[in-house]
């Protein structure tokens, strides 16, 4: 099947393109860049005048609770590629179950699913999970989601052995004792609303502890979802130190603050917390830099979970068909340019994974999505697809709509 | 700010916070419960102005003292008072907060008390209200989790306006578990509002909010320094749980430095009252010669409560 994609603003932060030109797509790869490759017959042409063209989204955590509606969520909102959290149910810390899961989005044939591996059994925090056996069925790295390891030793001993075989180790830094009692960032807002506070020392110490065994025993770590600006500060000085270190941060954590919990809107109930101004500033600052990716962090919950008093909703929100609207917004508010915050989105968690995507480089694969960056919709639950139709954005118009996507060479949305 | 309290024309359709009402709505609900007292000393002691009309105590945490106060401000009013204890009924069966209420108002309720031990339960059952368009039926907030307990709040105010007269001129000082207290932020909120220029809260860090300073609350540690010239010393109940972890070493210890003795209160201004919400934990958080004492208001605070919530159910449910 060849595709081009023409009058389209061709955009690949990775390489450094940004130009109206056309893009050829054949046997999955991307073709040719302005020229067609010789003897290029195209079977199908898509317009995209107006729109911009990039790779697709790679997106460094998304739940598949329905994993059918949430992979045409993913594509509709141009992300070819989910990293899916453990925390399941049950938890993917088997190959058999990484394996089915594998084969089940191959199955559906949209957006790439790239599961992250349980580093423990049942995320409890004390038992290594069969780490090569997982990786053997298609686990890219190894995660407890928003599990803390309690025990240090067992996490020690868990980033000794994934760096015995060069396994990367996903962890979202939350100590355990200081959040377990927690539902919003302990600041103006807890004290006002009487909320349990979560204190900003619950990330950086376990960031702390994370960093010093990264030192010890040479683990690669990505930390996810960082929320606090001690928090990021902590991460860029053992980066700068040269240590195997990456970090992401959700796209709700750069746009809202515990101010948008409001009077107790669960939809503002996250994991980490939403924080207070100035570590959502420096959070942004770290996007902006080119620090940390961005991802969606994507959390269907259900209606009757989030019809709760504020400390019994679940937290999370959906992301997906978010993720592109959301950065667009970030940016703009910020002040980042268009190619730099697609970076975040693309060519930043693909460095973090280690894949060659999120580039649209001759020879690379054709994950490409096509999006008016200038169209509004109205976030309603119709129009998602995700099943989780929970979101702090429900009513409100955003600009970015995804008109096309690619997964290798096909259209998929 | 869009306030979930108030309707369309800035009545108070809901009680669910003292925060964001302002300081002519807590005076008026004062100078109704003013005319309330009346009331209670009658030989018949019923108005009719909530006759017809259904309460429902829906108490999802038991309290059988604000639930008593709430029942008899009620049967004042003349309403139909329809206790609900959930913890042994639909909570157990599975069933949600909402589905609950759907049933509730599907029998006709027009007033909700709710106590719930989750900051912000009131709110949503307000705006499932205002979602299914039942703008007729009502909230009033008798107590959620850390957050609120605006009656108390208010009943409170009472009190001190009632042996002080002016808000304007006071020291007020809030002694105890501030962070874990709903009684403390309603108190804070109303004493702000209606224009008392110094409020104090003392205690040990562990049991105080961060961030107290921006509600425009002093912070002291030192309860001998707290108290000097107060005119009001607002005692709060010290729950026995918050011995078994580490915020507290022990309740003698507690007692030694944050416990109203007769000592402490001399540092105070010689007129000043002391109040508590009650159940008290004498020789915890106060000293039997303080509580039985000349300066302690603590009863007559129970008798200004019984106005306080005809006031506040009156204002919200009658017509």
């Amino acid at each position: 099947m060849n595709i081009v994609i023409e009058n389209g603003r061709v955009i690949d932060p990775k390489n450094g393109v940004d130009r109206s030109t056309s893009l050829f797509v054949a046997d999955g790869k991307v073709a040719g860049l302005g020229e067609a490759p010789a003897g290029f017959v195209a079977d199908q042409s898509i317009d995209a005048t107006g729109c911009v063209v990039c790779p697709g989204f790679i997106d460094l955590g998304a739940r598949l609770n329905s994993i059918e509606a949430e992979l045409a969520a993913a594509v509709a909102g141009g992300v070819t590629s989910v990293v899916v959290p453990p925390d399941a149910d049950p938890p993917l810390d088997e190959p058999e179950l990484a394996d089915r899961l594998v084969h089940r989005g191959t199955e559906i044939g949209k957006a790439r699913v790239l599961p992250l591996g349980a580093l423990t059994l049942g995320l409890q925090g004390e038992r290594l999970a069969e780490l090569a056996g997982l990786k053997k069925a298609g686990c890219v790295a190894f995660s407890q989601a928003n599990k803390p390891v309690t025990d240090t030793e067992a996490l020690l001993r868990a980033m000794e052995y994934a760096a015995t075989f060069g396994f990367s180790v996903w962890l979202q830094p939350q100590d355990y004792w200081l959040s377990r009692n927690g539902i919003a960032h302990e600041g103006e807002v807890s004290s006002r609303l009487g909320l349990a506070g979560i204190p900003v020392a619950a990330e950086t110490i376990a960031i702390g502890t994370i960093v010093q065994l990264v030192r010890d025993t040479g683990c690669r770590v990505h930390l996810t979802r960082l929320s606090s600006g001690a928090g990021v500060a902590l991460a860029k000085r053992a980066m700068e130190e040269g240590l195997p270190l990456t970090f992401d941060v959700g796209v709700h954590h750069l746009l809202l603050t515990e101010n948008d919990i409001g009077f107790f809107n669960p939809h503002a109930r996250f994991c980490p917390p939403l924080r207070a101004q100035s570590d959502r500033q420096a959070l942004s600052d770290a996007a902006a830099s080119g620090l940390a990716a961005i991802c969606s962090d994507h959390t269907p919950v259900g209606a009757d979970d989030k019809l709760l008093p504020f400390g019994e909703a679940k937290p999370g929100a959906t992301g997906l068909e978010v993720l592109l609207p959301l950065t667009l917004m970030w940016a703009n508010a910020a002040g980042v340019r268009l190619p730099d915050a697609l970076a975040r989105i693309t060519s930043a968690p693909a460095d973090v994974l280690g894949l060659a995507n999120g580039q649209l480089a001759v020879g690379s694969v054709a994950d490409i999505c096509v999006f008016d960056p200038e169209a509004s919709w109205q976030v309603t639950p119709d129009a998602l697809k995700s099943r989780g139709k929970n979101s702090p954005w429900l009513g409100y118009m955003l600009t970015g709509k995804v008109k096309n996507t690619l997964v290798g060479g096909r259209v998929v949305f | 700010m869009y306030n979930p309290q108030l309707n369309k024309n800035g009545e108070l359709a809901h009680l669910l916070s003292i925060e964001g009402l302002p300081k002519s709505i807590l005076t008026q609900i004062l100078d109704t419960a003013a005319s309330f007292m009346e009331v209670s000393a009658r030989d018949v002691k019923k108005v009719p102005l909530l006759r017809g009309k259904s309460v429902f105590n829906l108490f999802f945490e038991n309290s059988t003292r604000t639930r008593t106060t709430f029942e008899i401000a009620a049967k004042r009013l003349s309403a139909d008072v329809i206790n609900l204890d959930i913890n042994k009924s639909s909570a157990s069966k599975g069933e949600t907060l909402l589905d609950t209420i759907d049933n509730l108002v599907a029998m006709h309720a027009n007033l909700f008390v709710v106590r719930h031990a989750s900051s912000g339960a009131p709110y949503l059952i307000a705006e499932h209200l205002q979602r299914i368009g039942r703008d007729d039926v009502h909230v009033v907030n008798a107590g959620d989790g850390r957050h609120a307990h605006p009656t108390q709040g208010l009943l409170d105010m009472y009190t001190i306006r009632h042996y002080k007269k002016d808000f304007t001129q006071l020291r007020v000082a809030i002694v105890g578990d501030i962070l874990h207290s709903r009684v403390a932020r309603s108190d804070i909120h109303a004493l702000t509002t209606l224009g008392v220029p110094e409020v104090r809260a003392i205690g040990p860090e562990t049991l105080l909010p961060k961030h107290l300073d921006k509600l425009g609350v002093h912070v002291y540690h030192d309860m001998n320094e707290g108290l000097k010239d107060v005119d009001v010393i607002i005692m709060l109940r010290l729950q026995n749980e918050r011995m078994t972890g580490a915020l507290l070493p022990s309740a003698g210890e507690y007692f030694r430095h944050y416990g109203l003795t007769p000592q402490k209160l001399a540092l105070a201004k010689p007129d000043a009252i002391v109040m508590h919400p009650g159940p008290m934990n004498r020789g915890v958080e106060i000293h039997s010669a303080v509580a039985d004492g000349s300066q302690a208001v603590i009863l007559p605070q129970v008798t200004f409560g019984i106005a306080v919530r005809m006031a506040v159910m009156s204002i919200v449910a009658g017509n």
